[in-house]
């Protein structure tokens, strides 16, 4: 069972049931709970919109979307059904968040599906975990058949005259589904090959139907808004960036976990104070803030606050709320090669920048690391990096370019130090070398 | 839509909106590179070398998915567009293995142009590249994983476009790969249209590949001569010792009647030009065996005995069986040898279906048929019997194509199941005896299917051999009653129609002319007034003994037929052909014949498109049937100007262009001639020496010749003014439909080894589907 | 179809069991087009089977009515599904970044020495098989192992052989020999 943290600059919305038990219906009740969907039944769709836009609650996947933007681009009147589509295929490396959420509180999810319905016009909710999931699958199963015996789910929930269906699943292994439009594909059991935009989702989404698709973190949070008024929570956080967020800090930390802090956190802050500091005496080294996606950064880049601006105008991205802590013992060109091994992984392969840049950066890399570089290999994965921005399909491109850039600019003397044949001067004694097969 | 202004590289186009960029632009003459897209199939944006800038937008977009508006500008050449272009390449070239110089596709290659283009010349990787061992799918198709850039242009022509499904991608990221739907086995159509869409040499062909250079070759697009459909196949021609070999058949002129398509035995089927067994010089029976004889032997020989048992026996004596891949020329040619210097009726073929019977309903009307081309267009569309998939795969295509680009509504009448189907709106199951009844209950019938045509505006038809005589005579009855109804009747082989169009008929003359109609064909000397021997009749005179001289030429009747080897012990059988057929073994004389493939001339589609047929291959000892006719009729009358009008005023010379290889120095003095005020002297073994004839005398083939002579199909019309409609024939066999598969081809099919082989691929992979 | 698979389907057992068939007709109703149960369908099956046999390929094909081709060409994009049989407890260690920083790989050395095998093998018995894999979302409680579906956080080098014991600990007397059991994946409900 994952270990649960805490700290007292935490302030616990969307964690706030966090083990206290509440994947039981009759406990979930006990708390507060399925009193912000009645409210939302009675105010109807605009309000509820309104409301959500007013929190500034941004999407928790990412790309920091606007949700109540988003929810607005549903067209009112559509001759095909209406989805919502909770994503929960959570798979960005240094993000374990919706895990807790679906392990401790996945009625919150559940509710939040329902308003989301309510508040487009849906009468159907799906919620896609990733595949590694199982034990987190039957949790939700479970909590959906209670919900249903309840009424909350069904064809008039809460006693009202309002439809609502949720269909839970897993997938099945591929980081890509993670993208919306992949994920769209995988649930129509396809493979999860992003699709062509526009049409956005909103408009013709699964099964041709306008669909919303949010973060679970996203939809768990939406509950608690309607509970405390959009007010409280925007001004939670700083501006633009309305509440809170689970960050998840792993790596060389004392005390990694998932703790959720106000946007706008102070991010050194976070590591030294919340999760304890670098353990063994080690010092910083470099900072991934927001999933191995966005670009590394250097301690003296990380007296910040934790918000989608503050980090984008660092260099970065807040992206997924995955912070990752290295510290001085590790060596950034094994630690960009396991990152681009990743994506080489992942990358679905339908477009060519993706494809074969992944491929050719983990392998040139893999080389590298092993001390067989050249100077110009150093400038030459720097090029391929940049010629895949911006280039490919879908954002797993720019996903893979944009660390690799950055880790080659801010780290280039690391890399050189591994030319000549050189053994990696960072490997740490005991430790076995990462070779990629 | 409405027409939209937009500006690209800063000239103003205009498109209607929602036009896609990358089709804009090309019609605009802007090419912009691609490998994933394809005109007509989905959309994928995977390759990302279509990417323009556009204003105000700050990533590059890729023009395959953006549609244009009014306003928009863009730009699709710059130095950060090539650079991106350049990047892709250099990614591709990465893992492509650079082995262009034994590669089928080299000097083909969109890979090769692009990296040309874009200069991705150095290589900056160290790295190994990938390496799968190559798979043979099928004895058509080869895949080799390395050289595949993943653009899934045949995954999508497979689906998409053949509705076939065969292909698919497997794995993912670099470990992706294109698979078939058995075990490293593919069971299909056999198309090839994977191959044909590979823009790189991922998808080879197995009856091409290593056998030559694309430069070494002399490329010939001329009229396949295997279904009635008339696609335009393009021959890849390689000189040899003894004239020249066709080493691959293919599409590459995407602008005959078949656009994109070409099916395993346009592709596949040419081999057997180049079979062993073909016949090489005239055979002579002597002793009671055929010994190799010469051309002047064998010509005099035969002539002598033809014109001795016309002036003992009378032309009544003597039958005449044309064929129905032989040219138009050589058809009119033919008959008018029949009538005119045999003096006989006795003329007919193997006929597949009954196009007089839909020429005799049609009698007085005008514009009532469908050429090919209206089939890619119509709204609606019935389709009565036949089979496409197998029997026309090229009207299969269009009729797919236009269900799915155009949603055309296609009905479907037929007894039997038909791949078709599935592209229907709707679909009749009617009983095999009741297609003489379909009129009418279309007209009375509550189903949802006689509503949905009687609802239908404008319909074309399309009916299979199943509709005959009175059916066809009903049916069209039924459409020009309805109104806004087009016809067109499905035979088999390359020039079936041609053949009934051309008057291989023993009571109607060219044109569907009957042979007492008053004043008709009056310049034809000696024509006989009465109608001769239908094809059943002329064998059972030779049954008892009563033909006393048999001309068959490209056909087959023993064996289609099943005749006792006797039955023309008493019957002097001369036989034009490209194998000793069965028939052939029993003549007297024999005459190696060329194939479509190796003449020119003009053939008729089914629906009745004419198409100039484009000399591709050569062939020591062979004579087209034109030259061996001529010659024959030089040995039986005095004055061969009266069979073949060559020599006189209004001859046309083409400068050779339509006789591809063999464009003549006759031509081009002609046309010196010609300019000169001289009168031009062609040869009268030119076929096009009796195209002025063919335009003057047969009704409904007013030639356009600027259209024909580019190359374009020409549509002809089936009617025949003033024409007084005689009995139907009586007798059963008359019509005799081949039912071809998609790899047999009548009597031509057994002597492609390449068609043996898929057919044989094909009966396996059947076997082990059915098995599981 | 190769012969192999032919001979999986001339036995006549059927290749779902009832209670997978069963499931399989209450996951198609659940959904507005059936094939959406394709990728759910493939996990249960794979977890009865081991793995994604011809027959299981075929049996799913048939079931949601599409193609054994498509059933493939989906199976194949999906790292958790597998077409050749798997040890009983599939060991699944993440390597990604957290758990890597946290000694991911020490953890799956020690797996390899104890077990005899390299990344991706299958102990001769059948009952192991070990993997190193992507993230598997419990960055927070790094290094983390899965064995099938269940979780192991925080694990350190010196727990490996309590968690090989745990699940050898779980065969029956009776099947001792997993090897001439098929494989199977742990139920889902177990």
């Amino acid at each position: 069972m994952p270990r649960l943290v805490s700290h007292p600059d935490e302030v616990k919305i969307v964690s706030r049931r966090f083990g206290m038990g509440a994947t039981s219906i009759d406990r979930y009740l006990e708390l507060g709970g399925y009193e912000p969907v009645k409210k939302c039944l009675a105010q109807g769709p605009e309000w509820i919109i309104e409301e959500i836009k007013a929190s500034g609650l941004r999407g928790r996947g990412g790309a920091g979307f606007s949700t109540g933007m988003k929810w607005s681009f549903v067209p009112k009147q559509s001759a095909k059904p209406k989805y919502i589509l909770v994503n929960g295929d959570e798979s960005e490396p240094g993000t374990c968040k919706d895990h807790l959420i679906f392990l401790h509180d996945p009625h919150a999810v559940i509710e939040g599906t329902i308003i989301a319905g309510l508040a487009v016009g849906a009468k159907m909710g799906f919620i896609y975990l990733r595949g590694e999931y199982r034990y987190l699958l039957e949790i939700m199963e479970r909590a959906v058949a209670d919900a249903y015996e309840r009424g909350f789910l069904g064809s008039k929930i809460f006693g009202s005259e309002a439809e609502f269906q949720i269909v839970t699943q897993t997938g099945a292994g591929a980081y890509e589904v993670g993208e919306e439009s992949a994920l769209m594909e995988s649930l129509e059991g396809k493979r999860g090959i992003p699709r062509i935009k526009p049409p956005f989702p909103a408009v013709v989404g699964l099964y041709g139907g306008p669909t919303v698709i949010n973060n679970a973190e996203t939809i768990a949070t939406v509950p608690h808004i309607i509970a405390m008024g959009a007010a409280a929570y925007a001004a939670l956080g700083t501006p633009r960036n309305g509440g809170t967020r689970l960050f998840c800090i792993s790596g060389h930390v004392e005390r990694p976990g998932v703790y959720e802090l106000p946007l706008g956190y102070n991010l050194k802050k976070m590591i030294y104070e919340v999760a304890g500091g670098i353990p063994d005496g080690h010092k910083l080294k470099a900072v991934v803030p927001g999933g191995s996606s966005t670009p590394v950064l250097l301690p003296e880049e990380i007296d910040i606050g934790m918000d989608f601006d503050q980090v984008g105008k660092a260099g970065s991205m807040l992206g997924s709320g995955g912070v990752v802590v290295i510290d001085d013992h590790t060596c950034m060109v094994e630690f960009a090669l396991r990152i681009i091994s990743f994506y080489a992984h992942e990358s679905c392969g339908w477009c060519i920048p993706c494809r074969e840049g992944t491929d050719w950066l983990k392998k040139s890399l893999t080389r590298f690391h092993a001390g067989f570089g050249s100077l110009s290999d150093i400038d030459n994965i720097q090029y391929l990096a940049e010629n895949m921005l911006g280039r490919t399909f879908c954002p797993l491109g720019d996903a893979a370019a944009m660390p690799t850039i950055a880790f080659v600019k801010k780290f280039r003397k690391e890399f050189e130090d591994h030319l000549n044949g050189k053994p990696c001067p960072y490997a740490r004694e005991g430790v076995p070398q990462l070779t990629v097969v | 839509m409405p027409e939209v202004t937009f500006t690209v590289d800063g000239k103003k186009l205009r498109a209607p909106a929602g036009t896609l960029l990358i089709d804009a632009c090309r019609k605009a003459g802007i090419e912009i590179p691609a490998f994933c897209y394809y005109p007509g199939l989905s959309l994928q944006a995977a390759c990302r070398m279509c990417v323009v800038r556009q204003e105000k937008v700050p990533k590059l977009q890729t023009a395959c998915t953006t549609t244009v508006a009014e306003g928009q500008v863009f730009i699709t050449e710059s130095p950060e567009i090539a650079q991106a272009r350049k990047a892709t390449i250099q990614l591709l070239l990465g893992n492509h293995p650079l082995d262009c110089p034994v590669c089928d596709a080299g000097g083909e290659c969109e890979l090769q142009d692009m990296t040309f283009k874009y200069g991705a010349g150095e290589s900056l990787y160290a790295e190994a590249k990938h390496h799968r061992d190559e798979q043979q799918w099928s004895p058509a198709v080869f895949y080799d994983r390395p050289r595949c850039i993943l653009c899934y242009r045949c995954v999508r022509m497979c689906g998409e476009g053949m509705d076939v499904w065969a292909l698919g991608v497997s794995g993912r990221g670099a470990d992706s790969l294109i698979v078939p739907n058995q075990p490293n086995q593919l069971d299909c159509e056999q198309c090839g249209m994977c191959i044909d869409v590979c823009p790189v040499g991922a998808l080879t062909s197995g009856s091409y590949r290593y056998k030559t250079r694309p430069w070494e070759m002399t490329h010939v697009s001329t009229v396949c001569t295997h279904c009635a459909d008339g696609c335009t196949v393009t021959l890849g021609v390689r000189q040899t010792s003894d004239g020249s070999e066709i080493v691959r058949a293919d599409n590459r002129d995407k602008n005959g009647i078949n656009g994109d398509f070409l099916c395993a035995k346009g592709r596949f089927g040419f081999d057997f030009v180049e079979s062993p067994d073909r016949l090489r010089q005239p055979l002579v029976r002597s002793n009671g065996r055929l010994e190799p004889a010469s051309w002047e032997h064998a010509i005099r020989l035969a002539a002598s005995k033809l014109k001795e048992i016309r002036d003992t026996r009378g032309g009544a004596a003597i039958g005449v069986i044309g064929s129905n891949r032989t040219t138009n020329e050589e058809n009119y040619l033919l008959q008018k040898f029949a009538r005119t210097v045999l003096h006989t009726n006795n003329i007919d073929h193997e006929r597949s279906t009954d196009y007089a019977a839909l020429a005799r309903a049609l009698a007085g009307q005008s514009g009532k048929t469908a050429s090919l081309r209206d089939i890619a267009s119509a709204c609606a569309i019935l389709l009565i019997g036949g089979n496409p998939t197998d029997e026309h795969p090229l009207l299969a295509w269009l009729l797919r194509t236009n269900v799915r680009l155009n949603r055309a509504r296609l009905y479907i009448a037929n007894a039997k199941p038909i791949k078709l189907t599935r592209q229907a709106k709707d679909a009749l199951k009617i009983k095999s005896g009741d297609y003489n009844d379909l009129p009418a209950s279309l007209d009375a019938g509550r189903s949802a299917f006689a509503k949905a045509i009687r609802a239908e505006g404008s319909l074309l038809v399309i009916f299979g051999e199943e509709m005959r005589g009175e059916a066809v005579e009903k049916l069209v009855a039924w459409g020009v009653k309805r109104g806004n109804v087009r016809f067109a009747c499905l035979g088999d082989h390359s020039n079936s129609r041609g053949a009934a169009d051309m008057g291989l008929l023993p009571d109607l003359l060219p044109g569907y002319v009957p042979v007492a109609a008053p004043g008709a064909f009056s310049e034809y000397p000696n024509l006989p007034a009465t109608p001769g021997k239908s094809l059943p009749q002329m064998i059972e005179a030779a049954g008892k003994g009563e033909l006393g001289a048999l001309l068959v030429v490209g056909a087959d009747p023993v064996a289609t037929r099943k005749l006792d080897p006797t039955l023309f012990n008493s019957t002097f059988l001369v036989v034009q052909d490209l194998f000793l057929t069965e028939t052939a073994a029993l003549a007297d004389v024999v005459f190696p014949a060329a194939s479509l493939y190796e003449k020119s001339g003009t053939v008729t589609n089914t629906f009745g498109d004419l198409q100039l047929l484009r000399k591709g291959a050569d062939r020591a000892g062979v004579k087209p049937d034109f030259e061996i006719l001529v010659r024959l009729a030089g040995g039986i009358i005095d004055d061969i100007k009266t069979l073949v009008p060559f020599g006189q005023r209004g001859v046309t010379g083409d400068l050779g262009q339509s006789r591809g290889a063999q464009a003549g120095e006759a031509d081009r003095h002609a046309i010196w001639l010609e300019a000169n005020g001289l009168e031009p002297k062609l040869s009268p073994f030119d076929p096009l020496a009796i195209l002025d004839e063919i335009e003057r005398l047969v009704p409904g083939y007013p030639l356009d010749r600027i259209n024909l002579f580019a190359g374009n199909d020409v549509h002809t019309k089936l009617s025949s003014p003033g024409y007084v409609p005689v009995a139907e024939l009586a007798g059963s066999g008359l019509i005799a439909p081949a039912h071809d598969t998609l790899f047999t081809s009548g009597r031509l099919g057994r002597w492609s080894e390449a068609l043996k082989q898929l057919a044989q691929h094909q009966a396996k992979e059947l076997v082990e589907t059915a098995a599981d | 179809m190769s012969p192999k698979s032919k001979k999986e389907k001339s036995k006549s057992a059927p290749v779902f069991s009832a209670e997978l068939a069963a499931r399989f007709d209450a996951l198609v109703e659940k959904y507005p087009v059936k094939r959406s149960a394709l990728i759910p369908m493939l996990l249960y099956a794979q977890d009865e089977a081991g793995y994604l046999s011809d027959a299981v390929v075929a049996e799913v094909a048939r079931r949601i009515g599409i193609t054994e081709l498509e059933v493939r060409d989906v199976a194949s994009y999906y790292s958790m599904l597998r077409f050749k049989p798997a040890g009983r407890y599939n060991i699944q260690v993440c390597t990604n970044i957290s758990c890597m920083l946290r000694g991911a790989y020490e953890v799956s050395e020690r797996f390899q020495e104890e077990l005899g095998i390299g990344p991706q093998g299958v102990t001769p018995d059948g009952l192991f098989s070990l993997e190193e894999v992507e993230c598997i979302g419990a960055c927070c409680w790094a290094p983390a192992v899965q064995v099938n579906y269940d979780f192991h956080d925080e694990i350190r080098p010196d727990h490996v052989l309590g968690i090989l014991s745990g699940y050898r600990g779980k065969i029956r007397p009776a099947e001792k020999d997993p090897a001439k059991e098929p494989a199977k994946g742990t139920p889902p409900h177990a």
